[in-house]
């Protein structure tokens, strides 16, 4: 497990970058945090260190966004979806065996659907409106 | 040229007939906010089980209304994206049994480029071609962008948010302060007598910080996630500015603060492009206090501006089918419709 203070959302998005650097096809993470703690911010560092070339921008009313880079990046938002079934009838399953990275939001809310090696990142806010807490709980390669 | 779209991207199930790309002969929207706002937003489950009940005899109150039976439609459109895909799904699923078993033809339409589109269905606008060039701001609650427009068929993506679209700002904004769904009309209504000065929220984008954009430049591009993170600290700090005359404050700064980054990249883009047109569609067009600013900015830029027509903002099929007979009028064969997209992008539209 992995603690630490971002203190604005460019060191947020550079902490991501760092991690995605380490990210294989089949990898999936686990985004949790309230409105607001930069879940989405988070993901555009995944995206920009996988070389993404386009905005990254929510899914909350598209649910998947697809992207293309070194891997393909899905970026899923779940806050839409009520429980784990729902998620699996938007096709989840398809997306965590994809030959991708999977990036979920509100993720909690499909808990039972994610596979056992999911990276889980929590966020949370800090003491000032720039500052997060990021917990980036993940086995031993990353 | 009788046209009967189809539009089932969201959670609106909806046809019109539109003659020639312009006269709304009906247009019939079935709108399941009801269905969905315990859940404060669009549940696509519940989304595509209604579309299923809701689709046949909206089709067949749209053909009623316009006064016309099946074998007088000359071209069938529907939307195939972007959008939900399950929701899509039904729209492009009927539009194709109904071009087999009618023997007509069908053209599939992008979204996105009906909402642009929807300005000329304005019956004031009697030739699209003297709006060219024309600059587009598009808000939704899933878009947020701007479009240069040349022609009806030939348009090209200047700028868009790179995290939250408006609309989803607006949304987003109400939940926090405890407003229902969906949050733009509701903050609408509780910023009355509010004071838009009150409360400094950010305004976008400044400098090169922030996420990428891609190919697009950052001084036309959007980002509302630092006034929403905003918003949330100041209710943190005071709970009470979700009641009375506080939170008429509140809803009034929150959506001046969106609308003036709205305002302020689409005055430049204006100036930049030297367009003598702007237009605003899509759902967040509906918003006095933005109409105000937007007649606001066409007089200190001097040059005109368009509002999409109120009934052709929020998802509507008279869109889909305004553009689609537009296009074909203009010697554009139609567009397979195969599959449902649900990220495709503006560029693909044309």
């Amino acid at each position: 497990m992995k603690q630490v203070l971002t203190r604005s959302p460019d060191e947020t998005r550079a902490l991501a970058a760092d991690l995605a650097a380490r990210l294989q096809a089949g990898d999936v993470l686990a985004l949790h945090g309230e409105l607001g703690a930069g879940k989405t911010c988070f993901i555009q560092g995944i995206a920009q260190a996988l070389q993404v070339d386009q905005p990254v921008s929510s899914p909350t009313y598209t649910l998947v966004n697809e992207y293309r880079g070194r891997l393909p990046l899905y970026h899923i938002d779940l806050y839409r979806l009520r429980t784990a079934d729902d998620a699996l009838n938007m096709g989840l399953d398809e997306y965590l065996e994809g030959a991708g990275v999977t990036a979920i939001e509100w993720a909690e809310r499909a808990e039972t659907a994610l596979p056992e090696r999911t990276i889980h990142v929590r966020l949370e806010h800090g003491g000032t409106e720039q500052e997060r807490q990021v917990r980036i709980e993940a086995s031993e390669r990353v | 040229m009788l046209v009967l779209g189809i539009e089932t991207s969201c959670d609106e199930t909806a046809a019109a007939v539109v003659r020639d790309g312009h006269d709304v002969l009906s247009n019939i929207v079935l709108s399941q906010v009801a269905a969905h706002r315990p859940y404060q937003g669009v549940v696509p489950e519940i989304a595509s089980r209604a579309h299923v009940e809701a689709l046949m005899p909206v089709l067949e109150d749209a053909l009623r209304q316009a006064n016309t039976g099946w074998d007088e439609i000359d071209l069938l459109a529907v939307t195939h994206g972007p959008g939900l895909a399950s929701s899509l799904l039904i729209g492009v699923t009927a539009a194709r049994a109904l071009s087999m078993r009618l023997n007509k033809p069908l053209t599939a339409v992008n979204h996105l480029a009906g909402h642009l589109y929807s300005v000329c269905l304005d019956p004031a606008v009697s030739d699209p071609d003297t709006l060219f060039p024309l600059i587009v701001l598009l808000v939704t609650g899933g878009h947020t962008m701007l479009v240069r427009m040349d022609s009806v068929t030939d348009y090209r993506l200047l700028g868009q948010t790179l995290d939250d679209a408006v609309g989803e700002a607006l949304d987003k904004g109400a939940t926090l302060m405890g407003l229902g769904y969906p949050g733009g009309p509701e903050i609408e209504k509780a910023a009355t007598g509010g004071d838009p000065a009150r409360h400094a929220f950010p305004r976008g984008l400044r400098g090169d910080r922030g996420p990428a954009a891609g190919g697009l430049s950052r001084d036309r591009c959007f980002s509302f996630s630092g006034l929403k993170t905003a918003l949330l600290y100041l209710l943190r700090d005071h709970p009470d500015y979700r009641e009375g005359a506080e939170l008429a404050h509140v809803a009034a700064s929150y959506q001046e603060a969106a609308f003036d980054a709205l305002l302020d990249r689409l005055e430049r883009t204006v100036r930049e492009e030297g367009a003598r047109h702007f237009a605003c569609v899509g759902g967040v067009a509906k918003n006095k206090r933005l109409r105000a600013k937007l007649e606001e900015a066409a007089a200190r830029l001097g040059v005109q501006w368009h509002a999409a027509p109120m009934a052709y903002c929020t998802d509507n099929a008279a869109m889909i089918a305004g553009v689609a007979g537009a296009v074909a009028l203009r010697g554009v064969p139609p567009e397979p419709v195969d599959e449902v997209y649900p990220n495709l992008p503006v560029a693909a539209a044309r």
